[in-house]
């Protein structure tokens, strides 16, 4: 089976391309990764700031 | 109430009668009742200070290694080479891709709160150990996953991290080019080492409770100040607080 | 003694409590991830790139293969000279003076001449020429080999690599032996053959095969178009655009700077470094300093932002 998925289950976004990649000084990182490690720390900062409901006794 | 105190109001049965039968098996019941007891291992209140998004981390990152271990269990099914020309497989595949980068993500994150929270205070070194080394755990075990894939990925890790593994010997008995082995150890060693290592974190954690916040002014006789750089030894809490504990 | 004056932490409970569902919320977030993972999986997929093979790798790149097979007759290849777990042509890499990779010795001994070639092409069945080629090499000296496989190596660079504009001179048979081993690669039974050469009819190792793809450039190249490479911080990597093990990140750093990336040890070197690393991050609990950062850097006052403002209402702290 080729790489790219067919048919009904192929994915809605294709990542198999040529890889995208930033540089900065000895600094090489792929944007698949750098988005990955930028949402962990949105999502950190966010669950730092964000209020926790008050009083509630279930999630 | 303390939980310890609340924890001596559970009782294996109904009776007041102490539980002072003979044998092995009566001890072991003793000890896990003394040490695990049920209300202290499925509570049905926190602490008042369990009060930001940041603790939800935790049960995200066993959720994920649920998914983890699931994915992986179907893919097991019809073995490693099923996902490469089946439609369904290479979506478990992603599944087991997918979950494994929130487990990791999860966990991290996790880790991040843990320690800001100076979370090993209050006798729970043994939590943050066991944390950290099931963080390690889980990064070898995605190490043998990668290269339990089959594919070019594969050839080029297994080829490219027996260098690292060779300069220090374990090549010499952990091979990343033995696919075999790689395998095992993906789906069966290290998936039981993490397993456990998580299972006695869980526990640690009911057991200990949430650690409590770090006071906000450092006085040396209010409860949970945190060891000034080169005072007291942890050790020298942990045999302090031993002796605190003592009903 | 100062410990004295140092009580345990307070009794989570002893600030108050409130009801809570552990068993809902757990259900909640596996619900949740199930539903995240299976999104995640269903819009991006997940990579597959074909592996390659001996033979994709001798009909690809023949003048590499042949040039690699000839490292391998000759001792120069790279696991003709890496050393143990392999073989004794190097002592290995060291950790300071601790040479642990000599210390464990030759595990998995191979000699690059016999496997690579010299048994491949003695167990498929050959012509007449093929196997007096084999034969005549076998029985030769080994400075006599050395000549062969010397001026052959050097006519091959002069010709580009390409064995039909060799000029003539003094191979012996190796020309013939390569060019045996070229087809039997590009037929396909190469792959085979190293793979069973123990004499296994199972066989999960594939060592034989990668050491082979790995001596020559074919894979490397492959690799290199992927940013998979070593000095691409490539450990982090994965074909394509998909995000690779992003956690890897500190341990393909020091690969990036020196001296780790001009060593003959550097491989070691890492390990050591990150062996240490790992063990402050374990032991973090015990080491002054670095388990007081918390304190220095007060993520904690966002944390616990509510519990110190109830504290402060009730006129505590």
């Amino acid at each position: 089976m080729s790489a790219v998925a067919q048919g009904a289950l192929a994915a809605a976004v294709d990542l198999n391309g040529p890889g995208h990649y930033l540089n900065w000084g000895v600094i090489q990182i792929s944007a698949a990764n750098l988005v990955i490690i930028g949402v962990m720390i949105v999502v950190f900062v966010l669950a730092l700031l964000l209020p926790f409901p008050k009083g509630r006794g279930r999630r | 109430m303390s939980v310890r105190e609340r924890a001596d109001l559970v009782q294996p049965d109904e009776s007041a009668e102490p539980d002072e039968a003979a044998g092995w098996t009566a001890a072991v019941r003793r000890r896990l009742v003394r040490e695990l007891p049920p209300d202290t291992m499925l509570p049905d209140t926190q602490p008042r200070y369990v009060a930001s998004w940041i603790y939800v981390f935790g049960v995200l990152t066993l959720a994920a290694f649920l998914v983890v271990l699931g994915s992986g269990a179907v893919l097991a099914i019809q073995g490693p080479s099923w996902w490469h020309t089946s439609d369904i497989g290479h979506f478990f595949n992603s599944l087991h891709l997918w979950s494994v980068e929130l487990f990791m993500a999860f966990m991290v994150i996790h880790l991040w709160g843990k320690f800001f929270m100076a979370a090993w205070r209050g006798r729970r070194a043994l939590t943050w150990i066991t944390g950290a080394v099931a963080f390690l755990g889980s990064i070898g075990t995605a190490f043998t996953g990668y290269l339990a894939q089959q594919n070019l990925d594969s050839q080029w890790i297994a080829v490219q991290s027996k260098d690292a593994l060779n300069a220090v010997g374990i090549g010499a008995y952990f091979s990343p080019m033995n696919f075999g082995q790689m395998l095992m150890w993906h789906i069966v060693l290290l998936p039981a080492f993490v397993g456990i290592l998580v299972v006695l974190h869980i526990l640690m954690v009911r057991r200990r409770g949430v650690v409590p916040p770090l006071p906000l002014r450092d006085r040396p006789a209010q409860a949970g100040a945190e060891a000034e750089p080169g005072t007291v030894s942890e050790a020298g809490q942990e045999a302090e607080a031993e002796t605190e504990e003592q009903p | 003694m100062s410990r004295r004056s140092r009580a345990a932490e307070p009794d989570p409970y002893s600030f108050g409590s409130r009801p809570y569902d552990l068993v809902k919320e757990f259900t909640v977030a596996l619900v949740a991830v199930l539903a995240l993972s299976i999104a995640l999986a269903a819009v991006f997929s997940s990579p597959d790139k074909r592996p390659v093979t001996i033979a994709t790798w001798a009909k690809a790149d023949s003048a590499d293969f042949t040039a690699t097979a000839l490292a391998e007759l000759d001792g120069t290849s790279g696991t003709a000279q890496y050393g143990p777990p392999y073989n004794n042509a190097s002592e290995g890499q060291k950790l300071g003076p601790v040479g642990l990779a000599n210390l464990v010795g030759v595990t998995k001994p191979i000699d690059t001449a016999q496997d690579f070639v010299i048994r491949p092409l003695l167990s498929a069945a050959q012509t007449a020429i093929v196997s007096s080629a084999v034969a005549r090499y076998a029985t030769a000296s080994g400075a006599q080999q050395s000549t062969w496989t010397g001026n052959y190596s050097n006519a091959l660079d002069k010709a580009n690599g390409d064995p039909a504009k060799i000029a003539a001179g003094d191979y012996g048979p190796v020309p013939t032996m390569l060019t045996a081993l070229l087809a039997q690669a590009r037929a396909g039974s190469l792959d085979g053959q190293l793979l069973t050469e123990s004499g296994a009819f199972y066989q999960t190792d594939y060592t034989l095969p990668l050491l082979f793809l790995a001596d020559g450039s074919y894979l490397a190249d492959l690799a290199g178009q992927d940013h998979l490479a070593g000095t691409q911080w490539g450990m982090m990597n994965e074909t394509g655009n998909y995000p690779g093990q992003a956690w890897l990140w500190l341990y393909t750093f020091w690969y990036q700077i020196s001296p780790y990336n001009n060593s003959d040890n550097g491989d070691a070197l890492v390990w050591g470094t990150m062996a240490v690393l790992s063990l402050a991050f374990v032991f973090l609990p015990f080491i002054p300093g670095l388990r007081s950062i918390p304190r220095y850097i007060p993520v904690y006052r966002l944390i616990w932002r509510e519990h110190y403002r109830e504290l402060r209402a009730r006129g505590g702290t």
